[in-house]
């Protein structure tokens, strides 16, 4: 079969839709299921199709929500909670960080909290500092807990059945920012989550570039631009944030002596942080040719005028500036 | 006893006399037993930590075993039943094995939860026990999604929630009741009202003495019971559990009770000073709901004084020995710091 164009929006529909079609243990629950509204075209009409008892649009309760999803997956059934703004989240952190995330461990491996949180960072479009937040990295210090940041379309669907499949709680991050993105798409690859992690997007040799959804299409993008000038960038696209396996990552910074890390989240522990220490203390240090660095957000909370908002989210731009920061003459290569 | 208790339609002075008539004699011969091993567990346990055998924290639930043994002979195995901190009494009532109990509490290998949980995670669910947790109310929506399962399976099984006073002041709480009661979930919650949390009185945290306006608020009709006389805890639970079974949606107990113990470990009057009162816990060990128990059914001829002291001695032996055998199992492997965590690690 050869690849045709999806949207991002239309491979997440499309692995929703096959996972509702193929196994009778899957629901889905939360906020606005019923509406377009909330959720886009990423689950439109589910409900019809597949009866308003497996696609259960709630009452205003994301705490008893995910921690009712909790409950269903430990008696046996597969649920998806869906939060259409990850800020919201914040009431189910019980549920998520307290519970799910240590059932297994603290009943010695007896319960598995199979439950996928399917979160969306809604930012943007003057919506402020409560409907703007990226908080993946939050999620990736719980232990238990697998986060997981698709950016390509195929990655979409493929890592969100393998994060429904896969018998722990997985946090599965989704960005609106990528919905409209449409790319050639392979047919579906059955993945186990377990096996699944960073990904080389772009081979290059004289720096790398890290980067998890959104944000790796802004340094592909700067990567471009860069090769305009000689530059030769390696992009590894994240994928699967918790666990992180960080060999392909320490591999290609032996290689490259440079990394920078871009991140759509906030600076002080952020995931750029976790990436680039557990790349560093695998390296030494005579063997890098510039200090790794990252580009995030700024520590503050999201500005809602747009003026505002276009200085505080990464650009192409900025990654290129900070890119060429490490090649302080052209002569360097 | 704390003055002023508004409780809406419920007396604290219960008649002392069980009415046993209408119940199987051996039914009520094997709650009376349940309810014994369920206290002298927790005695063990509590001189335990007093000696520092015990390393962890114990809530224990002597004074409490009827709202246990009650609701338990009211399930099946196949149902599933979540519990908090205070949930020795919960899975000893649904017939889990003494000695697994013990090596959890000790963090033995052979604990319950495989020595990862203690005292306050319990697990087993061959006997329908699926998790206790310390955060107050934490389990409380997750009952609330087993009953999800299986009313989304079409399966007749029932969920329990084992809940506080004072987890009814958390808000999932009333999320929780309310997303029950609008998908008709078949889930019946036991709010065990033992007056305090930790060690305020309630009511120094609630406007009311009782609980039961939460559920009437989410239009689920509460069921105000004496915790401490177990037919009655039985009955009520029964015909909940058969409503919920049929489709009618959750339900809800309230079971007034006491405990003797302070909030956690072995002292009586850990509380005491604070706002219980010396008279106040010997009050309610005159409402002893063993002894109560044992009396109705002496009364009514179905043991004797001997049967009873029989009864206790065999318990008693049956646990010194599980207790002995916990002390000497061994501790879980170094390995399992990390093993559980995911549940692909566990090879």
């Amino acid at each position: 079969m050869s690849p045709v164009l999806h949207t991002y929006s239309q491979a997440l529909y499309s692995a929703f839709d096959y996972l509702l079609d193929k196994y009778p243990d899957v629901f889905i629950i939360g906020q606005g299921l019923w509406s377009p509204w909330y959720v886009g075209n990423t689950m439109k009409d589910l409900d019809k199709k597949y009866g308003s008892q497996r696609v259960i649009d709630t009452p205003v309760a994301e705490a008893a929500c995910t921690g009712a999803a909790l409950g269903a997956s430990i008696s046996g059934m597969r649920p998806i909670v869906v939060h259409p703004r990850m800020d919201f989240m914040m009431y189910a952190s019980d549920a998520l960080v307290n519970q799910a995330a240590k059932w297994s461990h603290m009943f010695g491996g007896q319960a598995q909290a199979k439950l996928t949180i399917r979160a969306i960072i809604n930012r943007g479009g003057e919506q402020g500092a409560q409907h703007s937040q990226a908080l993946h990295a939050w999620y990736a210090h719980v232990p238990g807990l697998r986060v997981v940041m698709p950016t390509t379309p195929a990655d979409a669907r493929d890592l969100l059945i393998a994060s429904v499949m896969c018998n722990d709680p997985v946090v599965f991050i989704d960005d609106r920012w990528l919905y409209d993105i449409q790319e050639k798409v392979t047919p579906m690859r059955f993945l186990s989550l377990e096996n699944e992690g960073p990904q080389v997007k772009i081979s290059g040799t004289d720096f790398t570039i890290v980067a998890s959804g959104y944000s790796t299409y802004l340094a592909q993008k700067a990567i471009e631009t860069l090769s305009f000038g000689g530059l030769s960038g390696e992009l590894i696209d994240t994928r699967v944030l918790a666990p992180l396996d960080p060999a392909l990552i320490i591999k290609s910074v032996l290689k490259t002596g440079r990394l920078l890390v871009v991140d759509g989240g906030t600076r002080t522990c952020g995931y750029a942080a976790e990436l680039i220490a557990s790349t560093v203390e695998s390296i030494d240090p005579r063997k890098l040719a510039a200090p790794p660095t990252r580009l995030t957000l700024p520590d503050a909370p999201a500005p809602t005028a747009s003026s505002l908002e276009r200085l505080y989210y990464p650009s192409s731009h900025a990654i290129v500036a900070k890119i060429r920061e490490m090649f302080p003459t052209r002569g360097q290569l | 006893m704390n003055n002023n208790l508004k409780l809406s339609n419920y007396s604290l002075d219960q008649p002392d006399q069980i009415d046993v008539g209408a119940f199987d004699p051996q039914m009520l011969v094997k709650a009376l037993s349940s309810m014994i091993r369920i206290r002298s567990v927790e005695r063990i346990l509590a001189s335990a930590r007093q000696e520092g055998i015990v390393n962890g924290p114990v809530h224990l639930a002597v004074g409490q075993e009827a709202v246990a043994t009650g609701v338990s002979a009211a399930l099946r195995y196949t149902d599933q039943v979540f519990g908090a901190h205070r949930s020795h009494a919960h899975i000893l009532g649904l017939g889990t094995d003494p000695r697994r109990l013990f090596a959890e509490v000790l963090g033995k290998k052979t604990g319950l939860s495989n020595g990862m949980g203690g005292s306050m995670h319990l697990w087993d669910a061959s006997v329908g026990f699926c998790g206790s947790v310390p955060i107050v109310a934490g389990t409380v929506p997750i009952a609330v999604g087993a009953a999800m399962a299986n009313r989304l399976q079409g399966s007749d099984g029932v969920s329990v929630s084992y809940l506080g006073d004072g987890a009814c002041e958390e808000g999932v709480v009333h999320e929780s009741l309310n997303l029950a009661s609008i998908n008709k979930e078949p889930v019946i919650f036991i709010v065990e009202n033992n007056f305090y949390a930790s060690h305020m009185h309630i009511s120094q945290r609630q406007p009311l003495s009782s609980t039961a306006r939460f559920a009437s608020a989410n239009s689920i009709t509460p069921h105000i019971v004496d915790g401490n006389n177990f037919a009655a805890v039985y009955s009520a639970t029964s015909k909940l559990v058969h409503a919920a079974r049929e489709g009618d949606g959750p339900g809800f107990i309230e079971a007034f009770t006491y405990r003797w113990y302070g909030h956690v470990d072995w002292r009586e009057d850990i509380d005491v000073g604070i706002s219980r009162s010396k008279s106040e816990v010997e009050l309610w060990r005159t409402r002893d709901p063993i002894r109560r128990l044992k009396d109705s059914l002496i009364l009514v001829g179905v043991i004797t004084d001997a049967d009873y002291d029989q009864m206790c001695k065999s318990v008693q032996n049956q646990l010194d020995f599980a207790w002995k055998t916990a002390l000497s199992d061994p501790y879980p492997d170094s390995d399992a710091l990390t093993r559980y965590v995911y549940s692909t690690n566990q090879l």
